[in-house]
């Protein structure tokens, strides 16, 4: 008789657990759906009254004005994206390259603890290095304000270098080593072999570090913030100033109010939206690796 | 990686003497690669650090925050509380879903795919993102303010895939004899996993809640809208739980403050030397937990 209520009671138990674990994995679906929702129904009114074309597509953002247009800072997050893939990529790729395949064991495990380093520094600490570092340096050497396209490409740049180097890395070790013993094989030395063949048959790893990479870069702020400038105006040259779309949401969201403050949810929304696409492509690369 | 790590293969003394020189040129490259990272990780660190360790004075460590004297010490109580509370929620929701994907769900179902995908997409949304939902969800609409609970609760969003991931990446590491093991000893799934798996599993989910408790210190963007910059510590003891509702600055965000104002450079070097020592401590522990994981799944 109590062995029954027993198994019952264990039943209920099993039901239990299963149905609260699964309502703690339903959980990131609600949240995407959230933040879906709440950036789309406080951006929708604003869009009405600017007009997307308007907003996409206006070249003077001055909110005291009534004018909303996102373009200087559209193209601004792309320079300063483009800039950061130009700088960390190729020294990313290059230095995933000398871990997997040139590196001894040793050196290996010294670099190693310093991307992981690198990796976890807050980007503030960044942010502060630019600024005091980087953009004089751009200002004494190059000229103009030292806030620039420039300072922001170079600094983002080596933030995103931990990024490239892990994924690039984990996708050149996952090379199979027959693949470099062939090149071997038929003659070629071990630099040959390195970048003929194990380097192209890792390209699908390395393009989604890459596109890692370039997500990271697009979606910072802070550090964007102390080194850019932040003029919302299309920059004339790489040693102009620049605001970026993450830039224009930090820098005025404190006292921004009514249409102003919709139109920075707006911005917000179309960050997501190119986000959204950086993250599908990921999915793509990594589907088209699996297949 | 260690059979491709340089043999003796690649001295040819026959080889032309063109393709010496690329490939010369090619090691080059790949060298120079890990020279400019080495570099910039040395010139950083050791920037800060020069700059940072003098200022490290006492006076910093004093409670209170006064127009002169720029403490950290309510920033420092900020930064272990915020994370504290972020990590309170995210941990169980995180290494439950975790447990639930491994461990419960049928392979290949469309709810798994469809929890997958949303992970993916919460792990690649930006930290001002994450800011600005906050601000629109629990600063407004729940009408929390700018305070303690709202900067928390939008920090616990932001980690959540990171430790869902490292969780899941823990438990499919467990070997499959574990769980028979326990259900051979005629225990429910839900005693099996909590006696046979997760306790094998803990320290690779300890390394992923470490790498969250990084995150959660460093975050700056996600906090300035939700969580404020006053720079008091939240006042338990006089309000009780409602101190939840207090506005306070972590760490991170008391650099990116002093940095702004201009006025306390010194003080904002410190600060960064504080950082840089907690973020570097964590990485230790999250490399050692994870070196237990791997000795403790190889048994």
């Amino acid at each position: 008789m109590s062995r029954a209520v027993g198994v019952r009671a264990l039943a209920l138990r099993e039901g239990a657990a299963r149905a609260l674990l699964a309502a703690a994995a339903a959980v990131s679906i609600v949240a995407v759906a959230l933040v879906c929702l709440f950036l789309l129904v406080n951006s929708v009114p604003a869009l009405a009254h600017i007009g997307l074309a308007e907003f996409l597509l206006g070249s003077e953002w001055r909110p005291a004005n009534g004018l909303y247009g996102i373009f200087p800072m559209i193209v601004g997050t792309v320079y300063v994206t483009a800039g950061a893939l130009a700088v960390g990529v190729p020294a990313g790729l290059l230095c995933a390259v000398f871990l997997s395949c040139f590196a001894s064991r040793r050196a290996a495990r010294l670099i190693m603890p310093g991307v992981e380093l690198l990796a976890g520094i807050p980007s503030v600490v960044y942010g502060f290095f630019g600024l005091v570092v980087i953009v004089p340096l751009v200002r004494t050497h190059l000229g103009g304000q030292g806030l620039s396209v420039l300072a922001a490409a170079v600094l983002l740049g080596i933030m995103i270098l931990p990024t490239v180097i892990t994924v690039a890395r984990t996708a050149l070790d996952a090379v199979p080593s027959r693949y470099y013993e062939g090149a071997l094989a038929l003659g070629a030395d071990h630099e040959r072999s390195v970048f003929a063949v194990v380097v192209p048959a890792a390209a699908s790893g390395l393009l989604t570090a890459v596109v890692l990479g370039l997500g990271r870069a697009m979606g910072e702020t802070m550090a964007v913030i102390m080194v850019a400038g932040n003029q919302p105006v299309v920059p004339e040259s790489l040693l102009g100033g620049v605001r970026t779309l993450t830039a224009n949401i930090a820098l005025e969201m404190g006292y921004a109010a009514d249409l102003h403050r919709e139109a920075l949810v707006a911005t917000g929304a179309v960050l997501f939206v190119l986000i959204l696409l950086v993250t599908a492509l990921i999915g793509a690369l990594r589907k088209g690796r699996a297949a | 990686m260690g059979s491709r790590s340089r043999s003796a293969a690649s001295h040819s003394s026959v080889a032309p003497l063109r393709r010496r020189a690329s490939s010369l040129l090619l090691r080059g490259l790949a060298y120079a690669g890990a020279a400019v990272t080495v570099l910039t990780l040395g010139s950083l660190v050791v920037f800060v650090l020069v700059n940072g360790v003098p200022h490290l004075t006492p006076s910093l460590f004093s409670g209170e925050y006064t127009a002169q004297n720029v403490s950290l010490v309510p920033a420092l109580a900020g930064s272990l509380l915020m994370a504290g509370a972020a990590l309170l929620l995210a941990v169980p929701v995180g290494v439950g879903a975790a447990v639930y994907l491994v461990e419960y769900a049928r392979r290949g179902s469309r709810f798994v795919a469809f929890v997958r995908v949303t992970a993916e997409t919460l792990q690649g949304i930006p930290s001002i993102i994450y800011g600005l939902f906050g601000m629109l969800l629990f600063v407004s609409a729940l009408g929390w303010g700018l305070s303690l609970a709202s900067g928390a609760c939008t920090l616990a969003l932001m980690v959540l895939p990171v430790i869902m991931r490292t969780a899941e990446e823990a438990l499919l590491a467990v070997p499959d004899a574990y769980r028979q093991g326990g259900f051979g000893l005629g225990a429910g799934r839900l005693r099996t996993v909590a006696r046979c798996v997760l306790p094998s599993a803990a320290p690779g989910i300890l390394a992923g809640v470490v790498l969250a408790l990084g995150r959660c210190l460093g975050e700056v963007a996600a906090l300035l809208f939700t969580a404020g910059t006053v720079a008091q510590i939240p006042d338990f003891g006089g309000s009780g739980a409602l101190g939840l509702l207090d506005s306070c600055r972590t760490l991170a965000v008391h650099l990116y403050v002093l940095v702004g104002e201009g006025l306390h450079l010194d003080e904002a070097y410190a600060t960064a030397v504080v950082l840089l020592a907690l973020v570097a401590g964590l990485n230790a522990l999250a490399s050692a937990a994870a070196k237990k994981m791997r000795k403790g799944s190889a048994l």
